[in-house]
């Protein structure tokens, strides 16, 4: 699974209490689901548990991706990738084999297990500081303290007063410390052994290998079709009119006229559609002007008024470039044919090592991935290069594609300066 | 007619060199690559340039992108631009200084001995020669709405071959009607666009593809 980049920011004071809210909630839910797995540990050893395992492991995950995500917010060493195996396809027992044989799952009970301490972990310095304040304001009312007691004399305020004060002192002394061991020890949990992540990067890319060969293979049968339909056969028929037009010149000098005339109309023919081809497989205008100059020609003759904006200090890598060019093509297309929008809005960046495209339209919105569209065609050729693709587009728009690809910029090319004078 | 070439393409360059020599033009350099193309000009100062857009060594658009300096060098220098696809993007480059003596052709339309060479002679007086499908790509965009729409079926023709860069008579020949029936139907469609009138070719025929450009 790919992870999108997020900067990890230190929670402040305002962020803090609910962030703590969020990790209490979640070690309470992992707490809650407990009995859950000992059933399902139970009834797999009488073989009806396997549902069950299925289950429990489905939500188990979940909950510990969502910890994860949280972790990844707060840690300063960044986002913790999740690294399941994918689950096969098939029997109940085959899958819930393959849950049981994942070490990761194991793992995930463990930090299951660990919810009981981590809630202590983490409620103690929150303990401190809600009893410490609710205290040390009660001292200033006449409202008795948890409804018994109501300190009477003074020596017995300023008691309660320092005693309130003291221990919201060491909730605010501690409440880090304790949130950064929480952090230290559930990372150690939650982070894939680099055997997980080596496991679920091989099945990745495997099956993204079989995607790129697949896509490819059909290219090329397509090109090989469009050229033995196409220009292949206007040269033969080319050929033909010449030969025939050669035999007729002397003694039939306007029929073998009419034939040349019709001759360079084939050869007109055949370079249209091989000029489309070429277009197809390889824009000129993406070699002659890198993705920018190319997005912005797309863009002048495409029928919605198209804004772009691109910002590339250089040109990421050949392929990079072509499937980002083709990506947006797609998009564009599916935008004029589907979403009623009259304006699309291309940007192009670069950071963090990757190529950022948002395409966005003032669309119907609505626009789903469906098995064998445009957009399924995308995702499936970003893949190839580590790339993603996330798509926004509620009812009533607008649409937001947003393409990530991982690569890096080539200095630009430049207009070598004229030394010949 | 003194005119420089350059173009990659030793089979095509001397194709060229042979068809405008035929047409009595002087080939007073063809070269087959950017920097030299950029030395034949600004030395040269020829009538007219007949440029491939792709040439080494970078073989990118070096031809476009010499032909543009050079311009900016020497303004109004005429250049016909010729190129295996056209793209929008290059036309209005090459329109963007508005002083006219720009062309922009496929390849193929070399076939066409006739109007080529017409092209290029349209260009060297100071003209434009915009490609038949660059014109149709303005017009289909700007189709569905605007005052294009206003247009008889009859002054969009016109309206297509005054933007490819032809003179009245040459569109009364092309179209099969009179000359006084082209300058009415200009008339028509200056007012329908509200473009201001201009007497002189090109001015006017660069007013309109700035109005297609959207500039």
């Amino acid at each position: 699974m790919n992870t999108t980049h997020r900067t990890h920011h230190r929670p402040g004071p305002l962020t803090t209490p609910a962030y703590l809210f969020l990790l209490l909630s979640q070690n309470t839910a992992a707490l809650i689901l407990t009995p859950l797995v000992l059933l399902s540990a139970l009834l797999t050893l009488i073989w009806i548990g396997l549902p069950f395992v299925i289950l429990t492991a489905t939500l188990l995950r979940a909950l510990a991706d969502s910890q994860r995500r949280t972790l990844g917010h707060l840690h300063p060493q960044g986002p913790i990738p999740s690294a399941y195996r994918p689950l096969p396809a098939g029997s109940i027992i085959r899958r819930a084999n393959a849950l049981i044989t994942d070490t990761t799952t194991w793992r995930d009970i463990l930090w299951q297990i660990s919810a009981l301490p981590n809630l202590l972990l983490i409620a103690l310095p929150c303990t401190l500081l809600i009893h410490g304040t609710y205290q040390t304001l009660l001292t200033f009312t006449t409202v008795p303290l948890y409804g018994f007691y109501t300190p009477t004399t003074t020596t017995e305020h300023l008691l309660s007063l320092t005693t309130g004060l003291l221990l919201t002192t060491l909730g605010l002394y501690t409440t880090p410390k304790a949130l950064n061991t929480y952090l230290a020890f559930n990372r150690l949990l939650l982070i894939p052994s680099e055997k997980a992540r080596l496991t679920a990067r091989v099945a990745h890319l495997a099956t993204s290998r079989a995607n790129t060969i697949d896509t490819q293979a059909s290219e090329i049968r397509r090109i090989e079709r469009d050229l033995h339909d196409g220009a292949q056969a206007r040269l033969v028929a080319l050929g033909m009119t010449l030969g025939m037009a050669e035999q007729i010149i002397t003694h039939d000098p306007d029929t073998a006229r009419t034939m040349l005339t019709e001759a360079r109309e084939t050869t007109r023919h055949a370079l249209t559609e091989l000029r489309d081809l070429v277009r197809g497989i390889h824009p000129p205008v993406l070699v002659e002007r890198g993705l920018q100059g190319a997005v912005h020609a797309l863009a002048l003759t495409h029928p919605l008024t198209v804004h772009t904006t691109a910002d590339l200090k250089g040109r990421p890598a050949d392929p990079v470039e072509s499937a980002a060019y083709f990506a947006i093509a797609e998009l564009l297309t599916n935008t004029a044919k589907h979403s009623h929008a009259t304006h699309a809005w291309i940007r192009i960046n670069h950071g963090q090592g990757r190529l950022v495209i948002t395409v966005t339209d003032n669309g119907t919105g609505n626009a789903a991935p469906a098995p064998g569209s445009g957009l399924t065609g995308i995702t499936r050729r970003l893949d190839a290069f580590d790339g993603t693709m996330n798509l926004t587009s509620p009812p009533g728009g607008p649409t937001i594609v947003t393409l990530e690809i991982p690569c890096a910029l080539s200095s630009p090319k430049t207009w070598p300066s004229s030394e010949t004078d | 007619m003194r005119v420089v070439i350059a173009e990659d393409l030793a089979l095509l360059r001397d194709g060229l060199i042979r068809l405008l020599q035929a047409h009595g033009c002087t080939v007073v350099a063809a070269v087959d690559n950017g920097p030299e193309l950029h030395t034949a000009l600004t030395q040269h100062r020829p009538d007219v340039a007949v440029v491939d857009v792709r040439l080494p060594p970078t073989f990118t658009d070096e031809g476009l992108q010499a032909a543009l300096a050079a311009r900016a060098h020497i303004p109004g220098l005429p250049i016909l631009v010729l190129s295996q696809h056209v793209e929008q993007l290059y036309a209005r480059e090459l329109l963007s200084d508005a002083t006219g003596g720009v062309g922009y052709l496929l390849k193929d339309r070399v076939f066409d001995i006739g109007q080529f060479i017409e092209a290029v002679r349209r260009v060297a007086a100071g003209g434009t020669a915009m490609d038949p499908a660059v014109i149709s790509q303005l017009l289909a965009r700007q189709d569905q709405s605007g005052p294009l729409a206003q247009l008889t079926p009859r002054e969009r023709e016109v309206l297509a071959e005054m933007a490819e860069g032809r003179s009245n008579s040459a569109i009364a020949a092309r179209l099969y009607i009179t000359d006084k029936a082209v300058s009415k139907h200009i008339n028509n469609i200056f007012t329908k666009l509200d473009l201001p009138p201009s007497s002189d070719d090109s001015r006017r025929v660069l007013a309109v593809l700035a109005y297609l450009n959207g500039q």
